[in-house]
């Protein structure tokens, strides 16, 4: 159990891209998360800090920010877990436009969802019966397996393709991709297979497995991706592409 | 926009990833090396037997190991990257995947050393 005079060394990113880290000495608590650091700083010392948080339980995905070096969720990573020290870096997202001090723009996240038709297209109407589809099927426990994706941006900002290439769609909108190409509801696998095939698609993919070391829900979205890939590659070899 | 942190890329799969693309880089710039050398047989068989002379210095068969490793593990880490793209990817047996591609690699620069000496 910290000492309650135990302080906390914390340097937070305060401006937009061209900021910098601003020191504040935080003091100690028991079963303390980095979210809890930030919150301390912005009720007691600096009410203009700007961060995003919602639920505060791992649920909502948006208090995600870079925590000594690494993408995290804030809410749920204690500070004795990754602050040995008593020191603690926190930035905002990487790959992402700064707001303002830890707020990043998480609009081409999301794009990038939409251009990997990451929306389900219905081949049945509401007058149909329900889809039986078999909880126990290959394609559905592949579905299952990559479907828990809450949109935290953890995986985008941990992967180096994104830096490279800024078109790169990214592991979670191809994640999700998967989830749609493995539903057999869906009635637009052949398009999407299309839309996220190529150099800013799934064949970008370097297998750093980052995103899939750093996935708070522990999803793999390397695993998504080579499916992917291997669905890219039996389709042309069938001419469908 | 902040770029990736150096401490997040510290992962057994992102050495992979070096080594792989910095073997595929050396050895882009040794295979036309490579094709120059057989090319002087081309110039007379003294040409060919004076290259082969200078390549005996203990450098070089140094280097030459180093070569077959860099051979080596680009290959056995294409087959790995083969075999998660086309078997499927296992978070259990990564880390196996990798000792294998690895070893396999030395394994071979150390027969090739061996066979030297």
């Amino acid at each position: 159990m910290p000492r309650p005079e135990q302080l906390l060394h914390t340097r937070v990113w305060r401006g937009g891209t061209d900021g910098q880290f601003q020191s504040y000495d935080v003091p100690r608590q028991e079963s303390q998360t980095v979210l809890d650091v930030v919150t301390w700083i912005q009720r007691r010392v600096d009410p203009s800090l700007a961060y995003r948080f919602a639920c505060r339980v791992g649920m909502c995905g948006s208090c995600a920010m870079t925590v000594n070096g690494l993408p995290r969720w804030t809410c749920r990573t204690h500070v004795a877990r990754v602050a040995p020290d008593d020191r603690l870096e926190i930035a905002p997202l990487a790959n992402l436009p700064i707001v303002r001090d830890l707020v990043v723009d998480m609009r081409e996240f999301f794009d990038k969802w939409r251009e990997a038709k990451g929306q389900f297209v219905p081949t049945a109407t509401r007058h149909d019966p329900i889809a039986r589809v078999c909880p126990d099927s290959p394609a559905r426990r592949a579905a299952d397996a990559a479907i828990q994706c809450i949109g935290c941006a953890v995986c985008y900002a941990s992967c180096d393709v994104v830096a490279w290439n800024p078109k790169y769609l990214g592991p979670a909108a191809l994640n999700r991709a998967w989830t749609l190409v493995r539903d057999e509801r869906d009635g637009e696998r052949r398009q999407r297979l299309s839309a996220v095939v190529g150099d800013a698609g799934c064949h970008a993919c370097h297998t750093h497995t980052l995103c899939t070391e750093r996935c708070p829900m522990h999803l793999s979205p390397t695993t998504s991706i080579a499916g992917l890939k291997r669905a890219a590659a039996i389709a042309a070899l069938r001419g469908e592409l | 926009m902040i770029r990736t942190d150096w401490r997040n890329r510290g992962h057994s799969a992102y050495w992979a990833f070096l080594i792989h693309r910095i073997s595929g880089l050396l050895l882009a710039f040794f295979l036309p090396l490579h094709f120059l050398a057989l090319g002087q047989a081309l110039s007379g068989e003294s040409a060919l037997d004076a290259f082969l002379a200078w390549t005996e210095r203990p450098l070089l068969k140094l280097s030459e190991i180093v070569l077959v490793f860099l051979l080596a593990a680009h290959l056995t880490g294409g087959l790995r990257l083969l075999s998660i793209e086309f078997v499927g990817w296992h978070r259990e047996s990564q880390k196996a995947l990798l000792a294998v591609a690895g070893g396999v690699a030395a394994f071979c620069a150390l027969l090739y050393a061996l066979n030297l000496a």
